[in-house]
């Protein structure tokens, strides 16, 4: 996990491409005067609300992060087509169910990446992060960490765990390097 | 004309996902599984939409308009974290879940 980026001018590279991009869809043009100021705002936005930020870790893989991004995309067509055939079908056959995750993920971003995943994904939303900050004492580190995640239709709790951290939590270690 | 066609396609595709979605709020049994429409059912629907409304515009005399792509990533990021906030609610007032709801011990007192 690295928190510092490589050009101070620069500190979220990122973030910065982000808003030139959005920059460009609001406005729905590539002229030069559009280009000129998604540049200037791609700059100057990050650098002044940098220091007003937590660091947050850089992703240090960018290609397995986009690859990542359309397996993300291809399960969302899937899970929605399988969520909307399991409320067509008998409710009386849905096995509904709370299920314990555990995750190696150490930075609140990486957690809260895999979370919406979870939530957008296999019939799951996920419902909390345990040990709950609260509970520990200043500075402590919880040496094991949770996520608690409701079910639609439980078949198999062994292999959804193993799903969830294969499939979704294992890249996210890679692009985070954490 | 054939952009026509897919217009209708994608509406109709689009309009039956968001009424299935809406159909499981009233027939799932309890509150946890009726998340399970809006945060994802919804999702495909309005995204159907979206790329219907991008393939009009770009048949029309305005030309191709890009900001349903905008509409599609602030959906896609803000609809697990309203999820979220639902669930946490219900979780933090004791809801009943369903009866024969799994790993109920799951959940830590807070």
């Amino acid at each position: 996990m690295r928190l510092q980026a490589r050009y101070r001018w620069l500190p979220t590279p990122f973030r910065s491409l982000f808003l030139f991009l959005i920059w460009l869809l609001l406005n729905n043009s590539v002229s030069p005067g559009h280009l000129v100021l998604a540049t200037f705002f791609a700059i100057f936005i990050p650098l002044l609300s940098f220091s007003l930020r937590d660091p947050q870790p850089l992703i240090l893989k960018p290609g397995l992060a986009l690859k990542q991004l359309l397996i993300v995309l291809y399960d969302i067509v899937v899970a929605n087509l399988q969520v909307a055939l399991l409320i067509i079908g008998p409710a009386k056959k849905l096995r509904p169910a709370f299920v314990k995750v555990p995750i190696d993920l150490t930075h609140d971003m990486p957690i809260t990446i895999l979370a919406s995943c979870v939530s957008l994904t296999p019939g799951t939303v996920s419902a909390e992060v345990y040990p709950i900050p609260e509970s520990l004492s200043e500075g402590e580190e919880p040496s094991q960490r949770y996520l608690l995640i409701h079910v639609l239709d439980l078949k198999d709790e062994e292999a959804l765990i193993k799903l969830i951290k294969q499939r979704y939590e294992a890249p996210l270690k890679e692009i985070f390097q954490c | 004309m054939i952009s026509e066609w897919v217009v209708s396609i994608l509406l109709l595709f689009g309009g039956a996902f968001i009424l299935i979605g809406s159909m499981g709020l009233i027939k799932l049994p309890d509150f946890f599984m009726r998340l399970h429409g809006p945060t994802k059912a919804t999702t495909l629907g309005m995204a159907s939409i979206l790329i219907a409304a991008m393939v009009f515009f770009a048949n029309s005399k305005t030309g191709l308009s890009v900001k349903e792509i905008l509409i599609t990533i602030f959906l896609l990021i803000t609809a697990p974290i309203s999820g979220y906030m639902l669930i946490k609610s219900a979780i933090h007032h004791k809801l009943k879940a369903k009866e024969g709801t799994k790993g109920l011990d799951n959940i830590e007192d807070d």
